[in-house]
């Protein structure tokens, strides 16, 4: 079951999750994210799913916090001001531990900002938006064949910690075609089989001796705390098991980048070009960004002499990786915002004019 | 011998240039070729210009974006102006004469003139210029094996859009007949 299909980005994450047994998406339409609301509210009813078209960004997440309390796998979609407007129900969906599995196909801001590419929704998906101490783990996939089996396996992970999980691709990835092979079709989890999969899910009480409530809303400060800390826990376990970077040429690197997503396939390039003119260096390609894989840095030897990240945004992975470096390179950006793709020339130009200050 | 092509296609919204960029992808793909495919995107509709960038290689793709080109497709002027000073020296420039009557200005490049929406109209299928170029590209490269993108278009041209295949595939053949 090798056989490669070609497909847009969008439309492979919708059958991603399909193929992952997901059977409710919710979504409103936004570039450049569309033709995946597009594929959802053709495929879905095909597969016995349902599709819901919300009114708005905060319809999508409310509807998406119902579906998940009472048991449903679901994935919502959007882009960069859209899961802005969103973020109050993460909050919500971490206080009360609700699965939820959401996309970002991200645009360039700040504001309504425009549709090209940008990484600029960093800080947005790490740190979130929302009200309180929450976390939701944030996965960068590179290429189309990543970012299905990302989305595909992502259900299982949101289900394993109850709690949202999301996925970061940029509108580059979205918008263009590149060979999948698709994965094996997952039947999706039957309705009477969620009370047992699931048994804090709200599906009546059955002879069940309590029933389940789910609610995030604590009415003293001794619950909350104590709630605040059962949910810190999870998220110490999401540290311990799910941090994941690729790790390329960095033991002999004088020049380590770091870049995500479509940055890092530039980067890429870029590393074959500097090779070519006397340049040894490596990459290391966060497949998560929260957890961020800290553990990546410390394989960095004694010939490295900078860290460079790559970002479509004016900079905000660098803080993550000034903390995981903890002092021991100079740490510089190399960047381009606003939705401007830079050419592995551009970056390669910048690159060796940098390294020339530290040899 | 070019093993990876770097390709834009470009033109106004309606003429059908993202078709050219995916048929290539698509060929590329039946020959076990590595490729990728962008489309510009955003306020692009008819009449408008709309352009694509496709890869086909035999080795792996790391980036799908292009520093250079070693083939372009103009299908107005615009796209003519705009992207003849990104091709390699020496690679290909194929431009569609119907609408184009200004000559290029590189003088450095293997340039095709096609009459894309002539020969089109003749096969009395005036919307498949595009088809027109695209087997104009691929027999003057040799970049792909026709039956390949025969195939390709098969996989664009079903369904409802079935009865316009063998149009389509006498219009990958039109141009030097």
């Amino acid at each position: 079951m090798t056989r490669k299909v070609l497909m847009k980005g969008n439309e492979a994450f919708g059958e991603a999750a399909i193929r992952a047994g997901c059977r409710f998406y919710v979504g409103y339409p936004i570039t450049p994210q569309n033709e995946l609301v597009e594929y959802m509210s053709r495929e879905l009813p095909e597969h016995g799913g349902t599709f819901i078209q919300s009114e708005s960004e905060l319809a999508t997440i409310n509807i998406a916090y119902g579906i998940g309390v009472a048991g449903g796998d679901c994935l919502i979609s959007s882009s960069s001001p859209g899961i802005a407007l969103m973020q109050e129900g993460f909050s919500f969906a971490c206080m009360a531990e609700v699965p939820i599995v959401i996309l970002n196909v991200s645009r360039s801001g700040p504001g309504i900002g425009g549709i090209q590419p940008g990484q600029s929704d960093y800080f947005q998906m790490t740190r979130g938006g929302g009200n309180g101490d929450y976390r939701i783990p944030v996965f960068t996939p590179a290429t189309m064949q990543e970012a299905v089996n990302t989305i595909y396996g992502s259900f299982e992970i949101a289900n394993r910690y109850r709690n949202p999980v999301s996925i970061m691709v940029d509108g580059m990835m979205g918008q263009m075609m590149e060979p999948v092979v698709l994965p094996e079709a997952k039947a999706p989890l039957a309705e009477e089989r969620i009370a047992a999969e699931k048994p804090w899910a709200l599906v009546g009480r059955g002879t069940k001796p309590t029933r389940n409530v789910i609610k995030a809303y604590a009415p003293n400060t001794t619950i909350l705390e104590t709630q605040v800390l059962r949910l810190f826990k999870k998220y110490e376990s999401m540290e311990a098991e799910l941090p994941e970077a690729v790790l390329t040429d960095v033991e002999d690197a004088e020049m380590v980048f770091v870049a995500y997503g479509s940055a890092a396939r530039i980067v890429a390039e870029v590393m074959t070009i500097l090779k070519e003119r006397g340049i040894r260096t490596g990459l290391i390609r966060p497949k998560t960004v929260w957890p961020f894989p800290n553990g990546a840095f410390d394989r960095l030897g004694e010939r490295t002499k900078i860290v460079v990240s790559v970002e479509l945004s004016m900079g905000q992975m660098i803080d993550d990786i000034e903390r995981a470096v903890r002092g021991r390179y100079p740490v510089r950006l190399i960047n381009r915002a606003g939705g401007i793709i830079p050419t592995s020339e551009e970056i390669s130009r910048i690159a060796e004019e940098m390294i020339g200050a530290y040899r | 011998m070019i093993t990876t092509w770097k390709t834009i296609v470009a033109g106004f919204g309606g003429q059908g240039v993202l078709t050219i960029g995916r048929m290539l992808a698509y060929a590329g793909m039946i020959e076990d070729k590595e490729v990728t495919f962008i489309p510009s995107y955003g306020a692009e509709m008819r009449g408008g210009t709309a352009n694509c960038t496709t890869i086909v290689s035999d080795h792996p793709i790391s980036s799908p974006v292009i520093n250079s080109a070693n083939l372009v497709v103009a299908m107005n002027l615009q796209s003519l102006v705009k992207f003849e000073a990104m091709i390699d020296t020496g690679m290909y420039l194929f431009y569609n004469s119907s609408v184009i009557k200004t000559e290029p200005t590189r003088n450095d490049l293997q340039i095709f003139p096609i009459p894309a929406n002539e020969q089109a109209s003749e096969l009395g299928a005036p919307r498949s210029a595009n088809i027109v170029m695209l087997g104009a590209v691929i027999r003057r490269t040799n970049m792909l094996q026709l039956d390949s993108v025969e195939s390709a278009l098969s996989k664009e041209f079903y369904g409802s859009k079935a009865s316009l295949l063998s149009k389509n595939i006498e219009a990958l053949y039109a141009f030097e007949q």
